[in-house]
């Protein structure tokens, strides 16, 4: 058939079922359109990749903390056992060194072997002899961190092959620590100090909790806030609210609102919240508001388009047998809406939980050291804390912001995940 | 026949139509034995969406436990003007309705009638079938829980089989009534639909298309089952299919473009129009 066209000259002479040019370069721009597509997700999937990777590269220090265990000799006099939280412990892990080091005698030899020490270590051996008041007077094993020198020397990050001037650590404070691992008095586990301690400005005692503990509070008060009132809203203005200029006018400063800065919602914390109402400063319950006024509209908006998915004819349907508005919305087309709404709910949330712009105008960047009792107390959140650690000069910060990172990126991804199961689990098909 | 005579007046064809029903009408009644009564009388109703009119002064009556059917083209307002007894043209922000609606006498669009009452007088089965995505029983229980008819317990179980049982869907979903009823077929859902618009003792069913989303087997069935609920209910049903009128109405009223053109006896209208463009309908020559 194909040889026709040749020999008889004739233009055209083709079989319905041979291709032409066109049609080739049809199918080529499919295939090109297929390859951008490829392209673009594997670009975004490294840069995402290499983000994560990033990330947990430099957390990857933090994951472990290096302690040290001294025998501890706590004599009768040292400590009054009616009033054990007084104590001079310092004095006591100071001896309890020497004893390692008996060489050790200059004043500025012995402040340097000290930095080697978490200044933590009194604190660690103080709340020992609390819970355990028999101690006093006895000789004891006792482990607790090392300075963040001595951690960053243990996971290497401090190379003992630069020249001294170029090193943190002095020749002296290697040998020292080379003696401790030596005598096997040296241990890395895990750092459970990272979620379980607050703040602290010591890097190797610094931990999540007090964050954890403000998020927390925050997002319960941005949920107690913005769920009822965002669905109120949402049902109000889809169901029951006049269509004229006003309610026009209503829904376009919400999806506008969606679009605010974060910061300017800080702002109006600041001076609404603090300023007029006079609540206390770098609280929860502030930031809880501030974020609320953010989730605010993306629960409205989520709320609205899930109510306009439920069909028409449930709510005929409803209507049908007598069923008032109220009970029409209440029994059957808010049921139905539950799941997007929640859905929404929940990205809502998510987006609160890591925004940091309007939590630092209300001072939730104060440092503090322990996690706040209620949600009138100071406190940080998870994002602020990050950016407190960012900006601390101690080399153990920089693994720990890391770190802080992943828990954070930990609860977003947890949080996502629910919106998704809720979404596949409440599915509805009609 | 009374509501009639205040809009002898309106439209030409209208009254003619009028009165020709109402002489028809007392025409069956006599023959049936005075059986049938008047049950919804409208006169002189026009529906607007927005400044748009959809319907054009409908005056007719509708006989007590018959099945009257709402023939006529595509947007002919024959929905429009069965949404009208029920007031479901109430949820409708733009819509208005003029003129005048009674059943037994009273006047529904009256601001003491509560729209709620009244559709649980006046119950409506859809076009497509729409059971609520809960169970068979809840379902049918929804309607007389709201309207406090009776608390769960037993009296409930009896109104749910009785109800199932006149949409002649106990036998099949009796073992299974905490079943979802999305999970029906078609057909069944449909008649779930109408067991549930029974449920709270209506006097008035209203069907808009009840078939038109149905295969033939379980048009059949619906079929069947309106003619035997016409012994207790006063039935009105929105149809674009002929022969389904022919089937199971014994009044016809036919729209067009808005207006009542003709109500007869069904097998009158169809055998022997008045009007021309009813003619032509019936014969096919549009819509």
């Amino acid at each position: 058939m194909s040889d026709t066209t040749a020999q008889s000259g004739k233009p055209k002479e083709r079989a319905w079922y041979e291709p032409d040019a066109k049609l080739s370069r049809r199918h080529a721009a499919d295939r090109r359109l297929r390859i951008y597509g490829v392209a673009a997700i594997v670009f975004a999937l490294s840069m995402l990749a290499t983000l994560v990777g990033t990330i947990a590269i430099t957390a990857a220090p933090a994951v472990t903390q290096t302690m040290v265990t001294l025998e501890v000799e706590v004599p009768e006099g040292a400590v009054d056992p009616s009033d054990p939280r007084g104590g001079s412990y310092q004095k006591i892990l100071n001896s309890a060194v020497a004893r390692i080091f008996p060489e050790v005698d200059a004043p500025r030899e012995q402040r340097e072997l000290r930095q080697l020490f978490s200044n933590g270590g009194q604190y660690a051996l103080r709340d020992k002899v609390v819970s355990e008041p028999s101690l006093i007077g006895q000789t004891f094993e006792i482990s607790f961190p090392l300075s963040d020198i001595g951690d960053q020397l243990h996971k290497g990050v401090i190379d003992r092959d630069l020249p001294r001037e170029q090193r943190r650590v002095s020749d002296e404070q290697i040998a020292w620590y080379d003696r401790l691992v030596a005598q096997d008095r040296i241990s890395a586990p895990l750092n459970f100090g990272l979620i379980f301690n607050a703040d602290s400005r010591f890097p190797e005692l610094a931990g999540l909790w007090g964050a954890l503990v403000g998020s927390f509070y925050a997002l319960l008060i941005c949920f107690l806030v913005s769920f009822p009132v965002g669905i109120s809203a949402a049902v109000y203005l889809e169901e029951f609210a006049p269509k004229n200029r006003l309610t026009d006018l209503i829904e376009v400063n919400i999806n506008n609102l969606a679009a605010v800065p974060s910061i300017v919602f800080g702002l109006l914390g600041l001076a609404v919240f603090l300023n007029f109402f006079g609540m206390p400063r770098s609280a929860p319950i502030v930031g809880g508001l501030v974020l609320s006024l953010m989730t605010l509209p993306t629960i409205i908006i989520a709320t609205r388009a899930a109510l306009k998915a439920v069909p028409p004819s449930i709510r005929e349907a409803a209507i049908g047998v007598g069923a008032s508005k109220m009970q029409t919305v209440g029994h059957h087309v808010l049921p139905l809406a539950m799941p997007g709404i929640l859905t929404g709910t929940i990205i809502g949330l998510a987006q609160a939980l890591g925004e940091t712009a309007p939590l630092l105008l209300i001072g939730m960047n104060a440092f503090i050291t322990a996690a706040p009792d209620s949600m009138f107390n100071p406190s940080t959140a998870l994002p602020t804390q990050i950016y407190i650690w960012a900006d601390s000069p101690e080399r153990g910060f920089t693994s720990r912001t890391s770190a802080a990172i992943i828990v954070l990126l930990g609860f977003l991804v947890c949080m996502n995940a629910i919106a998704i199961y809720m979404r596949k689990r409440f599915e509805r098909r009609w | 026949m009374t509501t009639l005579d205040t809009t002898e007046p309106s439209g030409m064809i209208m009254t003619k139509t009028a009165d020709n029903t109402g002489t028809l009408a007392k025409a069956a009644t006599a023959a049936r034995a005075g059986e049938h009564e008047t049950k919804i009388s409208a006169a002189g109703v026009s529906v607007f969406y927005g400044e748009k009119q959809a319907l054009f002064d409908v005056t007719i009556d509708i006989p007590a436990r018959q099945v009257m059917a709402f023939i006529g083209p595509s947007g002919c307002g024959k929905s429009t003007f069965l949404r009208c007894i029920n007031r479901m043209n109430d949820t409708i922000d733009i819509c208005s309705v003029k003129g005048r609606i009674e059943i037994d006498g009273a006047d529904i669009y009256d601001p003491k009638i509560d729209p709620v009452l009244l559709r649980a007088r006046v119950g409506m089965v859809f076009q497509k079938p729409n059971p609520f995505p809960k169970s068979i029983y809840d379902n049918i229980a929804y309607g007389p829980r709201i309207h406090g008819v009776a608390k769960a317990g037993s009296a409930m179980d009896e109104i749910v089989e009785t109800s199932l049982q006149r949409a002649g869907l106990w036998n099949e979903v009796k073992d299974r009534l905490h079943e979802p009823g999305t999970g029906l077929s078609g057909g069944q859902q449909q008649r779930l639909c109408i067991a549930r618009a029974i449920a709270v003792n209506p006097d008035v069913i209203l069907m808009d298309e009840p078939c038109s989303a149905l295969d033939p087997i379980a048009t059949a069935k619906v079929e069947e089952l309106i003619d035997e609920l016409r012994t207790r209910y006063t039935i009105v049903i929105v149809t674009h299919s002929m022969q389904q009128a022919a089937r199971v109405s014994q009044k016809a009223a036919f729209f067009h473009l808005g207006n009542l053109i003709e109500v007869d006896e069904t097998d009158r209208m169809f055998t022997n129009p008045t009007d021309q463009r009813t003619q032509d309908y019936i014969t096919g020559r549009f819509g």
